[in-house]
């Protein structure tokens, strides 16, 4: 009887935001009903244009394309970010020398490297990978050192104790204390790439998702393949946000995120 | 009858522990702090000494170094006739609190210090100690899950683990509750008889260390000095009630200058 009513609850919880957004929906068709200019397509529009891209067979292109180069530009920053990052977080002298230069690169927007990115690597791919690269690196490079830095003491004193060499300190201790933070870090800097590789995909390439709204503006007005990608965007990222999400339910990387 | 006793252990124990003339010194922002100032002690084996002071005092730092996490800036550690030069295995600190993995199981951990061991013998030493610390049934469970003195007690067992000859607690029961601590110090004691550890135990807590020590040194506040070294004659189970035990407790109290009143 109880778990009904709780499991009856549960569902309403559920369906809320589901109800919300199909308010917005019939407030957009109205909307767009009564005042039928040239601000927005429609709903149904919007519909329309993800059919004309399955269509033409552009949907599936375009997402694995930019998907292709997020996970290139991110790969590449967190292989070479995060072991760099652990290094200098460890080594005090190494972040003293570091940390300068670090905060100047960390505030220019990955998109003001654009022209360089065109410059080193021409038009295509690669450049698009590379600002992808810088907007993942210095943020990843940063948690990693922070991640280092904020290890209690208390760990690496009780794995010395144990009797543990460097290297098994290092795997042992260092590594499964920096977990929770990194993936934290992991988490915001996907978001970054998936944003970045969008404004990448307007100036740098001709396809992909970013490709596909600068596209459709440029070549006729169809606001309504503009507003189906951005709709795709936003479902993709959420989908990546999620995977990135269900790391962090695994148990022995939790205990960061406990109030403890 | 004095309180008083010498610093040396009696001729019939070894010495497991002398510190000989340590003094440290910090040097942090270009002021130096004095924090301990030749201290001299012997530790038999398998006795157990509380050390005693103010919180500040230094008795922390003391403890660090005969763990060998901290250098003295002059004077000698030995244990066991070797100078101490850097942590190991056979004397295990146990810390105040947050000592435990939290990225490990209870087995987990009892298990961190037993890597090498064969696979068989090295769960049969996880069960026999989580048995002894009455952790039987949390074997997969996480310590964000267990309560205060559910880690502190998987903590000793994960120091007992590896068979240290010398325990180093440093305000293990600091954190818990007063109950869970009375109950925690009974524990402590049952697991000392079983298993004949060299114990040295930093508290300030005056009841605590009559209740625990063969010995206890009280420590003066800093630059910290022995001030005076309690024997306390008073056989397990202790009653903590009886007129010896108060004499004792009273006398330290004294010592450190508080009035036993509040």
């Amino acid at each position: 009887m109880a778990d009904e009513h709780a499991a009856r609850t549960n569902i309403r919880v559920q369906l809320r935001p589901i109800a919300f957004i199909a308010v917005l929906l019939v407030l957009w068709s109205i909307g767009i009903r009564r005042e039928p200019s040239h601000l927005l397509p429609g709903p149904w529009g919007v519909v329309g244009g993800i059919a004309d891209l399955v269509r033409h067979g552009l949907l599936l292109k375009y997402v694995v394309a930019s998907l292709f180069r997020v996970t290139w530009g991110f790969v590449l920053a967190v292989v070479l970010a995060i072991p760099l990052g652990l290094a200098v977080g460890w080594y005090r002298r190494a972040e003293m020398a570091l940390n300068p230069i670090l905060q100047i690169l960390r505030p220019i927007s990955p998109l003001a490297w654009i022209p360089i990115a065109i410059l080193w690597f021409g038009v295509g791919d690669l450049a698009a990978i590379f600002l992808i690269f810088v907007g993942c690196f210095f943020p990843l490079m940063l948690t990693a050192i922070n991640a280092v830095q904020s290890i209690p003491a208390v760990y690496v004193n009780a794995g010395r104790n144990f009797g543990l060499s460097s290297a098994a300190l290092v795997y042992r201790v260092l590594y499964p204390a920096v977990v929770p933070n990194l993936i934290v870090g992991l988490r915001i800097t996907l978001g970054i790439a998936w944003l970045v590789v969008v404004a990448a995909e307007m100036i740098a390439v001709s396809s992909g998702l970013g490709f596909l709204i600068i596209d459709a503006r440029n070549a006729g007005n169809r606001y309504d393949l503009v507003l189906a990608g951005m709709l795709i965007i936003g479902v993709i990222g959420l989908l990546l946000d999620m995977g990135m999400r269900s790391l962090e339910k695994v148990k022995s990387f939790r205990w960061g995120y406990s109030e403890d | 009858m004095s309180l008083t006793q010498p610093v040396s252990v009696p001729a019939a124990v070894t010495t497991k522990l002398s510190v000989e003339h340590v003094s440290m010194v910090f040097e942090r922002d270009g002021k130096s702090t004095h924090v301990l100032n030749d201290i001299n002690l012997e530790v038999g084996d398998g006795e157990f000494v509380c050390l005693l002071g103010p919180s500040g005092c230094g008795k922390s730092t003391l403890l660090n170094a005969m763990a060998g996490f901290l250098s003295p800036t002059t004077g000698e550690i030995k244990v066991s006739g070797e100078v101490v030069r850097k942590p190991d295995p056979r004397r295990i600190f146990v810390f105040q609190e947050r000592g435990v993995f939290p990225w490990l199981t209870v087995e987990g951990n009892i298990g961190f210090g037993l890597s090498k061991l064969p696979r068989a013998e090295r769960e049969q030493r996880i069960a026999h100690y989580v048995k002894m610390v009455g952790l039987e049934g949390f074997e997969k469970t996480y310590p964000q899950e267990l309560s205060g003195g559910m880690k502190q007690r998987l903590e000793v067992a994960r120091a007992l683990a590896v068979n240290p000859d010398m325990l180093l607690l440093d305000e293990p029961f600091g954190a818990l509750d007063s109950i869970t601590r009375l109950i925690m110090r009974g524990e402590l004691l049952r697991i000392w008889e079983a298993e004949r550890k060299t114990i040295v135990f930093v508290t300030h807590d005056i009841d605590e260390a009559v209740q625990l020590a063969d010995r206890v040194v009280v420590m003066s506040a800093r630059p910290a000095i022995i001030q005076q070294i309690v024997n306390i004659d008073i056989a397990h189970p202790r009653d903590i009630s009886s007129p010896r035990y108060l004499e004792l407790r009273d006398g330290i109290f004294q010592q450190i200058g508080l009035a036993h009143k509040v």
